[in-house]
């Protein structure tokens, strides 16, 4: 086990530098530069522009640079924003929080959905439920979801007024920051109405963001069940008499759920681009967000950080979903 | 974890519960989040609208207006001569205190002298702390202007400029001059942690920061021992709110009291709610097309007219403006002194201008290039449907105009080198002065230079003569008679397509009392009040 | 996966008269309704595409400020002229909607066609050649992978600046790495198969099993793929046309007409909800045709 992990590390090493290099030559690529797009209307003079070209160390040859920028992340330090001149580390915390629970959120939403639904169809292949599920999933997958925000705001916030705009509380509840998961820190303050307000804003970004995972999970248990209640054996299971119920859950399920983490797995990277477009949409205060500024501003070290810490995250993920086979289905052995 | 989190949510509540709902708050939804928390290295009114509750100056402007008031100099002497300005503090100045420094004086000559040098002397120890770019302070001249900062005794403070300026003191209320206070400075710099004076701020200001959430929040509670007495409301939020429908939608729901710049398109709705009212103010801001006078074909004032009148300004304005902009005339606002009403503007007419394209030459028409700033500004809210509206009409008269857009920072470099033949730019103004439209925007000086903001690339003999006397008269009513002038000059000479000038709107609830606009498009909130719920 | 994919349509066909190959996939293909339905729709988009000029009723770029926001026809104000209504300078939104077919649709074949070509080039390539370019390119598509793909779609059209055509070339080279991968893998496993053991005894060269031999018989999965990489593309390049960064206006490119009317979405419901509905629509139907054409074409669906 512990082999395994060192040599999947050891796979990601490469890929991790390789990021590197990406967000930081890419980034330099884009026309304009971060001094001149600060100075707004009123320009900057050129003396003054080759002043701070020195400050920011961007005067140096471009390979120096990047020396410079890897050997200081290797120390941890991912510099500070041209912007703010906050570290982006400090920014990266406050808003990832924001993110995580916004995606957790969502992926929940899509298992709690996902899962019976894929496996009734399953059940009950060519029903009309089956159809339904199918349809309706296939749709969710379709879904342009920076439109289905829109729609779902029009709707439930401003038509039916059940839902709050935007944000991630009612800006009266003064919560201090704990956790950084607003789920957790309204409840630990104890203000009467922060949970529910918290909740209350969760609803609808969940919704938009878990509409895509939640279409892939369902079709994929679909196909996963499908694909194990035909197996022998299943039949040997019900033909020894076992309750249908438990043959299903305990048997089938198990089995069809590895294709399924899987799936989740592949669809960290889909979640956070939904979360770029989720978080423009419902003004949640998240990482997406803060990089679409950051690109649109031309701030170098927080897109840079920014791109790695996101690598950091989803390369973790993957292992994770890789472990979680073994755990689910000990026939995999981590011995390679 | 959980033992405490039930603990908490059992024991404390009807103890907390009661606090927000007898404070008075009041709720702004704001644009963005701010770039931080030094007004003197930042550029965006959001920035500024963030630390003009927490910080004073030495003067300020009034509330709602223009006119230069005492702020933390309680009076001031000038010189014969306009060079040497003392100013007299007030005594009973107190700081804000955080977690991280409690302060042990009050305001005095050191603070001041502090701001200043901060921005001026390049060897100052928080020269360089959080950003060497002091933009505001630099764009107002001072690094030329200023001569000398002393302190005289600890409530005196005298400044001496290396020769007289006008605008000196109203350049002193801007919000770049945010007084900050030194012995903060001083005991972070003692703790290396200089950079915290600009991220846990302290200030004078009638409120205190309580928490930042950067695209979130904003939190202030009012100062008890603000000099000028504690503001009326308890507690002051932010929400950062960065859509436009979505901030109007919270004003409708109660969810915020005021909000800036809404959406056009939204304004009829606004209207119609009997929660809310609609403030309005002509804006100290023009948005204009100029035309690269140093270029083809429109280095021929009759091409320049010819434009001017093959676009139907009137529908440009309502189309994309709606109600939040008026068609402008002249290339200062109105609100503006000396701004020359008599003035009248080329009027909309095809046929005349097909007729004077003809007489410069073009009888079959031209092409062109158009710009269109690829981002919204404040005096400009799509520069990019106005394009395309112009292009529309321009079609009419035979002129085929091509849309071209590049990344803003890089779009402002290349009009400034002169690389568009037409291309959309606008202005907002800093201190009130026509002297910051019109030679800023027009003089042969800002023309020449590459980094200057006049990008018709205009000068004009008997315009920049007018503008540069204007510049060094220092009467009023004479001033304004050259300006006036210009003005018409101006309008002959037509370097530029004057669009319109923005207006602008603050919903704000019917339970806000005494909001103010100002002038400058800033948002003060000592002195606003709320009715119970 | 791949690998039983891989048997398709050669070895799949138990029966003792076999039919036609292209038959019995449209017997198979026809059963699912949901496939033929999206097909259905796709011709409609194709040929309101093709036929724009005649269909729409007024020019997608002509402005009248004074008919501006006008609602669909059967809303009070609206009138049978501008049958979806018009726009916020007065274009009428049904034919911006009828020659946007077009770009939508030239999106989702460009970008596939981009997609289709290099990554099955390179997957080829890496499947063949192995060693060090082989672990090159396939961490570079790591790489790609690992990034979320709009926030590397938005860098890439920064680099080119914003625009129709190189928010094409970001989709495609972000959707790349599945084209790649899915090539690799056929080249690994036809590789290990006889035919091409033979072939290769018989002293083929590698151009020539790679193109002649090995790629014919990954074309099954590469068209499924394709047929469902055509919905991702459009849906990506709607969502930077949405960020501002695909098709510039006046293009009535679905996603930048959304992004153009969303700040009328609480005055005018109808600027927003039919260019979202249209993508909607379309990128359905070609998720529909792809399962359909991936049922159709793998045998061990068609066995349960």
């Amino acid at each position: 086990m512990l082999r395994f992990i060192l040599t999947r590390v050891s796979l990601v090493i490469p890929t991790f530098i390789g990021i590197t290099m990406l967000a930081f030559f890419l980034i330099r690529l884009v026309p304009g530069d971060p001094i001149e797009t600060l100075a707004g209307e009123r320009g900057i003079d050129p003396a003054r522009h080759e002043q701070l070209r020195k400050e920011f160390g961007f005067d140096k040859p471009i390979f120096v640079q990047y020396g410079i920028y890897v050997a200081r992340v290797l120390q941890g330090d991912l510099g500070k924003s041209l912007i703010t001149q906050e570290s982006v580390l400090t920014e990266f915390n406050a808003l990832f929080p924001a993110t995580v629970e916004l995606a957790l959120c969502a992926i929940i939403f899509a298992l709690v959905l996902g899962l019976p639904a894929g496996m009734i169809a399953a059940i009950r292949r060519n029903s009309i439920f089956d159809h339904g599920v199918m349809g309706i999933s296939l749709t969710g997958y379709s879904m342009p979801i920076f439109w289905w925000g829109l729609i779902l705001i029009l709707l439930f916030s401003v038509q039916l007024g059940w839902t709050p705009v935007s944000g991630r509380i009612d800006v009266l509840y003064y919560i201090e920051p704990v956790t950084g998961f607003l789920l957790i820190d309204s409840w630990l303050s104890g203000e009467e109405g922060a949970f529910k307000s918290a909740v209350e804003h969760l609803i609808l970004p969940t919704i938009v963001l878990g509409t895509v995972p939640l279409a892939v999970i369902a079709r994929m248990t679909r196909s996963a069940m499908l694909e194990v209640l035909g197996e022998d054996y299943i039949r040997t299971a019900k033909a020894k008499g076992l309750p249908w119920f438990r043959v299903v859950t305990l048997h089938a399920l198990r089995n069809a759920l590895i294709p399924v983490v899987t799936v989740i797995g592949l669809q960290v990277g889909v979640l956070f681009t939904g979360a770029i477009l989720t978080e423009t949409i419902f003004s949640w205060p998240g990482i997406g967000k803060w990089m679409i500024d950051a690109i649109f501003r031309r701030d170098y070290p927080v897109l840079q950080g920014g791109a790695l810490l996101l690598g950091i995250v989803v390369m973790a993920v993957n292992l994770l979903v890789d472990l979680a086979y073994g755990l689910i289905n000990p026939r995999i052995r981590h011995n390679r | 974890m959980k033992k405490s989190a039930l603990l908490a949510a059992v024991c404390v509540p009807a103890f907390l519960a009661a606090a927000p709902l007898a404070a008075k708050t009041l709720v702004y939804c704001s644009e963005g989040s701010p770039e931080n928390f030094y007004p003197g290295v930042n550029t965006t009114g959001t920035s500024f609208d963030v630390t003009e509750q927490i910080y004073d100056n030495i003067v300020d402007f009034e509330r709602g207006g223009t006119k230069v008031e005492p702020g933390l100099a309680e009076k001031w002497d000038i010189s014969e001569d306009g060079t040497v300005y003392t100013f007299h503090l007030r005594k009973n100045v107190k700081w804000h205190t955080n977690k991280n420094f409690k302060p042990t004086r009050n305001m005095n000559a050191d603070d001041i002298v502090f701001m200043l040098e901060r921005q001026w002397k390049e060897d100052h120890p928080f020269f360089k702390v959080t950003s060497p770019n002091h933009s505001y302070f630099t764009d107002m001249g001072m690094p030329k202007l200023l001569k000398s900062v002393e302190k005289v005794d600890d409530y005196t403070v005298k400044i001496t400029l290396n020769q007289p300026e006008a605008p000196f003191l109203s350049n002193l209320a801007m919000q770049w001059a945010g007084v900050q206070s030194k012995e903060y400075a001083d005991a972070m710099l003692k703790a290396g942690t200089p950079e915290k004076i600009d991220q846990e701020p302290i200030g004078t200001g009638p409120f205190y920061l309580v928490q930042y959430q950067k695209d979130a929040i904003v939190r202030y509670k009012a100062f008890p021992e603000y000099w000028a007495g504690k503001a009326k409301l308890d507690d002051l939020v932010f929400a950062i709110t960065p859509d436009p429908s979505v901030r109007w939608a919270k004003v409708q729901k109660g969810e915020c009291h005021v909000m800036p710049y809404p959406n056009p398109a939204d304004l009829d709705a606004m209207k119609k709610d009997p929660n809310v009212t609609i403030l309005d103010q002509a804006g100290l801001n023009i948005g204009y097309l100029a035309y690269n006078t140093t270029k083809k074909p429109f280095d021929d004032v009759r091409v320049r007219k010819a434009m001017n009148m093959a676009m139907n300004k009137k529908a440009i304005v309502e189309a994309v403006f709606l109600s939040t902009g008026v068609p402008a005339k002249n290339p200062i606002p109105p609100s503006m002194w000396s701004y020359n009403d008599s003035v009248k503007d080329d009027e909309y007419n095809p046929e005349a201008a097909k007729k004077l394209l003809a007489e410069a030459g073009y009888p079959n028409g031209l092409e062109t290039d158009l710009w269109a700033m690829p981002v919204q500004r404040p005096y400009n809210p799509n520069a990019r449907r106005i394009a395309e509206l112009m292009q529309a009409d321009l079609a009419k008269v035979g002129i085929k105009a091509e849309i071209k857009s590049f990344e803003w920072g890089e779009y402002r470099k290349r009009a400034q080198a002169g690389e568009h033949q037409t291309a959309q730019l606008g202005w907002t103004g800093d201190n009130g002065d026509p002297d910051n439209f019109l030679n800023t925007l027009l003089g042969c000086a800002s023309a020449q230079s590459a980094s200057g903001s006049n990008i018709a690339k205009f000068c004009y003999k008997p315009f920049e003569d007018l503008v540069s006397k204007a510049k060094v008269t220092s009467n009023q009513a004479e001033r304004t008679k050259l300006y006036e002038q210009a003005q018409v000059i101006f309008k002959e000479q037509a370097p530029w397509f004057t669009i319109a000038h923005a207006v602008q709107l603050k919903p704000v609830r019917k339970e806000v009392v005494d909001f103010k606009l100002s002038p400058f498009g800033r948002h003060t909130f000592y002195g606003v009040d709320i009715k119970g719920k | 996966m791949t690998a039983e994919t891989m048997d398709t349509p050669a070895v799949a066909v138990p029966t003792a008269t076999p039919p036609h190959p292209l038959r019995e996939f449209w017997s198979y293909f026809s059963a699912n309704k949901g496939a033929v339905a999206g097909l259905v729709v796709i011709v409609t988009v194709v040929l309101v595409a093709l036929l724009a000029d005649v269909l729409a009723p007024h020019s997608p770029y002509i402005t009248d400020t004074t008919i501006a926001l006008k609602p669909p026809f059967w809303q009070e104000g609206g009138s049978l002229a501008y049958p979806l209504g018009t726009d916020a300078i007065g274009r009428d939104i049904l034919s911006r909607l009828i020659y946007g077919a077009r770009l939508s649709l030239l999106i989702g074949i460009v970008v596939v066609a981009i997609s289709i070509v290099l990554g099955t080039v390179l997957g080829l390539v890496a499947g063949f050649v192995r060693g060090v370019t082989e672990i090159l390119i396939m961490r570079l598509m790591d790489i790609i992978l690992t990034l979320p793909s709009l926030l590397l779609a938005i860098v890439i059209v920064a680099v080119l600046g914003p625009g129709l055509m190189n928010s094409m070339i970001a989709v495609a080279l972000v959707i790349l790495p599945h084209y790649v991968r899915l090539a690799r893998a056929a080249v690994i496993t036809e590789t290990s198969k006889d035919y091409v053991m033979a072939a290769r005894v018989s002293g083929a060269g590698t151009l020539r099993l790679m193109f002649k031999e090995v790629l014919p018989n990954c074309t099954a999965p590469l068209i499924v793929q394709a047929s469902l990489g055509i919905s991702t593309a459009i849906l990506d390049a709607a969502a930077l046309g949405f960020l501002g960064l695909g098709a510039q206006p006046p293009s009535p490119e679905w996603g930048t007409m959304l992004a153009d009317a969303r700040e009328f979405v609480l005055r005018a419901w109808w600027v927003v909800t039919f260019p979202g509905l249209a993508i909607l629509i379309t990128v359905l139907a070609f998720n529909l045709l792809g399962d359909g054409l991936r049922d159709a074409l793998d045998p061990k669906l068609k066995r349960s």
